[in-house]
């Protein structure tokens, strides 16, 4: 499978939380702002069982888009990405299967390592299902700027 | 309407405005979504927003199109707070220009400074329970959400709250031994006793109140009110909590007739079967008596006068005296109070499922006033105890507590509507319980240590 490209890697790190948009089964995109983790090959994200409404739609249709577009969440960068892909919902152990994500998430986010130590206070967030996205297609503004056409890179459709 | 919901269109676009670009997203031909962020100009009112057309993109005009605002603020080291997202859907349409407008059909979104996250995730149980039915049909087991072992005990029996009735039981026993009577083996099974029954309490009240929908009806409870959300969260069954206040109760029933048998009494068999009524009937059918706001005087009568007065008789084996009937005035008080302010949160949960409490039944100035009148009440127990001579010298030190009463006082109203800024005016009121009663314990200790080394020393007026 072809990489992303460098710049959008590099946002993929740098973002604090990208949107998610699923299909529902009426074909209407529903967006998510969620954290995005990204290990160098996929994109992963978790989803708690109080808000999956969005793993249902997944399983449905495996088709979404993630983007990158909020300087404020991006660390002040001013360029954009949209990810579209293939996601999978992985939840073979909603307590503790997602947990392996914990050393990447707790780069963005350092206080959920101690969030997690004191789950009783809301046992039901730390329950949560992964969503595996392999990326397809790229789109990226190197200004952020709508009026510009994106740069798009195709990554094949071969599994990987 | 309140976000974490559908919102109407014309509010979604409100939202959508506040946000300084938008998202525009919609389902290609090969079935993927495409996102580019726009800057929409918003006529909430005409119910539209306008934006340029993206470069290199064929916007789809065929179906519906959404347009997301989201915004967080990061905090180093932290996170980040400020979650507010919002979408509204529409269809787009070409104006000439190079410009789409979309006209909002439908709106949906979430801004956490109007619905907190505990209280919006709270309203999103349905979907978790969903869930874990869907995957246990899927994999033809069930599938439960879990804690390990110590938390799910501490969560189910609500374990901190057992000063409530540790602090009465040693205040009652430490009198008794200031009248010349103690017994380490019927004091350690008193303790013992007196908490199980707590702990049947505790978890009895989650089944009663699961069952009468009080539970299920709150969606702001806090980590001191609303019950221990095991039934609703699926960690425990109701058949299981059921069981284990059945447990705790025969537990607490095998003590109390081991105490019998060893330091029996009339007195001591009238107040464990009154304890018993009024621990049971708090919550279950047909008492019920927290639903008819009479929940207050339960716990005040089971935490202030049973508790202490058992604990003495088992060690005076059965003989009554005033004192530790006085001693359990501005204890009772203060321990009603906790789950007085403790409904305060509730409220509207409790009003849903015709659960009456006083704080249901009156004005938040009353409800405020009644604190105040309480506390008041409290504390003139205490002076006039001393002052009678009922009471030693050294009680006067509850008064210390009246400063962390007065910010209970002044948390109250300005955070009357906030369940989660009610949280640490909860905390400080637990602690005035909890304060008051050490201090309560501490004068007799200094009573006993008196007699031990002084005898002449008399720590009672008159």
């Amino acid at each position: 499978m072809a990489s992303l490209p460098e710049p959008v890697e590099r946002l993929l790190e740098a973002a604090l939380v990208g949107d998610l948009t699923v299909v529902n089964r009426a074909g209407r995109p529903i967006t998510y702002p969620l954290i995005p983790l990204y290990d160098g090959e996929r994109i992963f994200l978790t989803s708690s069982v109080l808000f999956s409404r969005k793993l249902e739609h997944i399983k449905r249709d495996g088709r979404v888009a993630l983007s990158l577009t909020d300087p404020i969440a991006l660390g002040g960068r001013a360029d954009r990405a949209t990810i579209q892909g293939d996601a999978r919902v992985i939840e073979d152990d909603p307590h503790g299967g997602w947990e392996r994500l914990l050393p990447i998430w707790e780069k963005k986010e350092p206080a959920i390592v101690a969030f997690l130590r004191a789950r009783v206070a809301l046992p039901l967030f730390f329950e949560r299902s992964l969503i595996e996205i392999t990326p397809r297609r790229a789109f990226y503004w190197p200004a952020g700027r709508a009026d510009e056409a994106p740069v798009v890179t195709e990554l094949g459709k071969e599994a990987a | 309407m309140r976000s974490g919901d559908r919102l109407d269109v014309r509010g979604g676009l409100e939202r959508l405005a506040g946000h300084p670009h938008q998202v525009l997203t919609w389902v290609g031909d090969d079935g993927y979504p495409v996102s580019v962020a726009v800057q929409a100009t918003v006529d909430a009112v005409a119910g539209r927003a306008t934006f340029a057309a993206p470069a290199g993109l064929a916007v789809a005009t065929d179906r519906e199109v959404s347009l997301t605002g989201s915004h967080i603020r990061p905090q180093p080291g932290y996170g980040y707070d400020e979650r507010r997202h919002v979408t509204v859907w529409g269809r787009a349409a070409v104006i000439g220009d190079g410009q789409l407008t979309l006209r909002g059909l439908h709106a949906w979104g979430w801004d956490e400074a109007e619905v907190p996250f505990f209280e919006y995730s709270e309203r999103s149980l349905g979907q978790s329970r969903r869930y874990f039915d869907a995957l246990s049909a899927e994999r033809g087991t069930p599938v439960k959400p879990r804690l390990s072992l110590g938390w799910l005990a501490l969560r189910a029996t609500r374990l901190p709250f057992l000063s409530a009735t540790i602090v009465p039981v040693l205040i009652g026993i430490a009198i008794a031994a200031t009248h010349g009577s103690f017994d380490p083996l019927a004091a350690v099974l008193t303790v013992i006793g007196a908490a199980l029954v707590q702990l049947g309490l505790n978890v009895a009240n989650d089944v009663f109140d699961a069952q009468l929908g009080a539970d299920d009806a709150n969606v702001t409870p806090t980590q001191f009110s609303g019950g221990s959300r095991v039934i609703q969260y699926g960690l425990l069954s109701l058949r299981q909590m059921a069981t284990l206040a059945a447990v705790f109760y025969l537990a607490a029933a095998a003590i109390g007739v081991v105490l019998l048998a060893i330091r029996g009494s009339e007195t001591l068999l009238v107040i464990g079967v009154l304890g018993f009524v009024v621990s049971l009937g708090y919550t279950a059918p047909p008492l019920k008596l927290v639903y008819r706001g009479l929940g207050e005087i339960a716990v005040a009568i089971g935490f202030g006068p049973l508790m202490l007065l058992g604990a003495y008789v088992v060690q005076t084996r059965g003989v009554l005296s005033w004192e530790p009937v006085v001693a359990s005035i501005p204890v009772a008080l203060l321990v009603a109070l906790i789950l007085y302010v403790n409904e305060i949160p509730d409220i509207r949960g409790d009003a849903r499922a015709g659960k009456r409490t006083l704080p249901v039944r009156f004005s938040r100035v009353t409800v405020v006033r009644g604190y105040d009148i309480a506390v008041a009440l409290a504390y003139a127990a205490i002076v006039v105890g001393v002052g009678a001579g009922v009471l030693p010298l050294p009680a006067l030190a509850v008064l210390l507590t009246i400063p962390l009463a007065r910010d209970v006082h002044a948390g109250l109203m300005p955070n009357y509507d906030n369940p989660y800024g009610l949280m640490a005016v909860m905390g400080r009121n637990i602690k005035v319980h909890a304060y008051a009663g050490l201090l309560l314990l501490a004068a007799y200790a200094a009573v006993l240590i008196a007699g031990a080394v002084a005898p002449s020393l008399n720590l009672f007026l008159g």
